[in-house]
């Protein structure tokens, strides 16, 4: 199961942070890279991932830096989002991870 | 001038016959202008045109096909791809040179990348790098292929793929490549066969005229003679008809026309074998090869690795039978540091189990990550190359002692039932000897070891016949042996997919077949079409 514990922050100055699971079959490749990228270019909100808590940050609106991470299916993806309409965009990208990027 | 048969991985399935278009690429040079403007804006100018040639393809293309465009797209609007070659750029690299330099570094990211999807997207970057380059005037040319044609060559990108006709036959047959590339899935999307990891391909004078692709088999003959094309020929007739057939089925479980139930599992040799897949199509998965895992360029793998790895393949199957096959390495698959090089006869020497006991320090990373595994599903492991009951129980101890230690350290774990590849004809001959959990069949070894001839060696390659009554003795008598144990048998080699050996092999009393997960289908209608 998704685990996802959203610390809520009331300025948008601190940063929003959730984890969840990567649900598809092989992992963080091509096509839910793009999904990705795409949804995080829709909020103004500085977005970023990583495979661990304490990072290295990738920048989850590039998706030459999302592919390099190389995530494999069952990696835990740590989101960090900083800005005014961070809680939105940190509810879009986790709501795409954990739906599997809507691949079947 | 003889045949020339070469095998390598299924990467799509289905037969084809065709003239042979060898890939070439042949690399155009450019003059730079020496000024690090207008070499960075020349980047810049070809990046855009590279952009727009690919908005203008998703546009004539659908499905999948326009999928791996707009990743290709997205990959090239992204400035973070670009920057190391404008970065060399504004110290006076030529803008060609640089581009090149950035993008083969990203290409070496992905192919040395442990996963194999990962690695498959390396082919995605070529192209984008060849794409670009075609714009700055130092692209390598592309090959025109004609349509029909069998296309040979050491790798080929997406767009040289969508770039030519399918529609009218043709196939792939790659020294480099893999099933999980984009070219791959667009390959099993259009239906053109496709076989890969062939190795280098090199011609003592000219290029084969002809070609005969097997995507189920993954073997290529290149200047067949008269009568292997003719018996090629015979086969894609027979072929085509059961198709339309055997596709409308797969998903129903296998009977035989006399409403005997056999149950029909998967071969895997990776778990991107699986991507893609309904386990439903299956009742299980037969055999689980791991020497992948144990590939020479990432050394010996750890058991986090393992374990994840074996789980991943568990959860696909959802409670279905896994039989997982410990490391099969020697005879034919050598491993840096690990087989024994220079043997006189590497398939009568250290391999298998015999390996696995010799090096127990490696055998035991796997038992224990298989214990660990087998806490999430069904899991079953079978030893290959066994000959005599000491090896049996010599590893049925090891496992018990991992097994223990790990309960000991406190790990969630279980102990998987212990079974045995038949492939050794001292084993098919005293089958009920050996306390083993299940008998897996592997009738390629077996064949050849039967036989004492290899497939891959042409002068006897006919005597290589899982068919033989002799082969199909020791298979029946290992049935009888599985039946009065009270422990299932199945088989997994190749014969499996051989849908001529069908009658014979179900005669056998065999109710377990494993087999490719292209030849699911068609092995449900040929069984359906057997009375036994």
């Amino acid at each position: 199961m998704p685990d996802a514990n959203a610390s809520r922050a009331t300025e948008s100055s601190v940063p929003l942070m959730a984890s969840v699971v990567l649900v598809n079959p092989v992992g963080l490749h091509a096509r839910p890279s793009v999904k990705l990228t795409q949804c995080a270019k829709g909020f103004a909100a500085r977005i970023e991932l990583a495979l661990s808590a304490e990072g290295p940050w990738t920048d989850a609106k590039s998706p030459v830096k999302v592919m390099r991470v190389k995530a494999p299916q069952g990696a835990t993806l740590h989101f960090r989002v900083t800005g005014a309409d961070g809680e939105a965009a940190l509810a879009a990208v986790l709501a795409l991870v954990r739906d599997g990027f809507g691949e079947s | 001038m003889s045949e020339i048969h070469r095998s390598g991985r299924a990467a799509s399935p289905g037969l084809a016959i065709g003239p042979v278009t060898v890939l070439t690429s042949a690399v155009a040079r450019r003059t730079t202008t020496g000024d690090p403007a207008e070499e960075d804006a020349a980047l810049r100018a070809a990046i855009e045109r590279a952009v727009a040639d690919t908005a203008d393809l998703i546009a004539r293309v659908q499905g999948e096909a326009a999928d791996i465009l707009e990743f290709q797209a997205a990959m090239l609007e992204d400035d973070a791809l670009a920057e190391g070659a404008y970065d060399a750029i504004s110290v006076g690299v030529a803008a060609d040179h640089a581009w090149r330099s950035a993008l083969d570094a990203e290409i070496a990211g992905y192919r040395s990348d442990e996963d194999e999807y990962f690695r498959a997207r390396a082919t995605d970057l070529v192209d984008i790098r060849d794409r670009v380059l075609a714009h700055l005037g130092g692209a390598d040319k592309a090959a025109k292929i004609t349509e029909g044609s069998i296309v040979a060559g050491d790798d080929i990108s997406p767009s040289v793929f969508l770039g030519a006709d399918w529609t009218r036959g043709g196939a792939i047959a790659l020294a480099a490549g893999s099933p999980a590339s984009h070219v791959a899935m667009l390959a099993r999307a259009r239906g053109a066969p496709m076989v890969v990891g062939l190795g280098p391909l090199s011609w003592n004078g000219p290029p084969p005229a002809l070609a005969l692709v097997d995507g189920d088999a993954g073997t290529v003959i290149f200047d067949p003679e008269p009568e292997t094309r003719r018996q090629f020929e015979h086969r894609m007739a027979v072929a085509s008809a059961a198709r339309a057939i055997a596709d409308a089925g797969r998903f129903d479980p296998a009977h035989t026309a006399n409403g005997r139930r056999i149950a029909v599992l998967l071969n895997i040799a990776a778990p991107e074998d699986l991507a893609g897949l309904d386990p439903a199509i299956c009742d299980g998965i037969g055999l689980v090869r791991t020497e992948f895992l144990f590939e020479a360029s990432h050394g010996l793998p750890d058991e986090e690795r393992q374990y994840a790895v074996y789980r991943r393949i568990l959860d696909w199957a959802q409670g279905r039978p896994v039989t997982i096959r410990t490391l099969d390495a020697g005879g034919d698959k050598p491993i840096g540091g690990l087989t024994i090089r220079g043997e006189s006869n590497p398939f009568l020497g250290l391999r298998g189990i015999r390996l696995s006991l010799a090096r127990p320090e490696v055998f035991r990373v796997q038992l224990r990550a298989l214990c660990r595994a087998a806490v999430h599903g069904d899991l079953k492991v079978m030893l290959p190359m066994i000959a005599v009951p000491a090896e049996l129980e010599r590893a049925g101890a090891m496992l018990d002692a991992e097994f223990a230690a790990l309960g000991a350290e406190g790990i969630a774990c279980a102990r998987p039932p212990l079974g045995i590849m038949v492939e050794v004809p001292a084993a098919a001959l005293r089958a009920a000897d050996f306390d083993a959990a299940f008998y897996s069949i592997g009738s390629n070894d077996l064949t050849q070891y039967t036989m004492a001839a290899a497939r891959d060696i042409g002068a006897v390659a006919d005597l290589n016949d899982t068919g033989n009554p002799a082969v199909l003795e020791l298979i029946a008598r290992t049935v009888e042996s599985g039946r009065a144990r009270g422990v299932e048998v199945s088989l997994c080699g190749d014969a499996a997919a051989d849908l001529r050996l069908t009658p014979a092999l179900l005669a056998t009393g065999l109710t377990v077949l494993s087999v490719a997960p292209v030849a699911v289908a068609r092995l449900k209608a040929a069984i359906a079409t057997v009375n036994s």
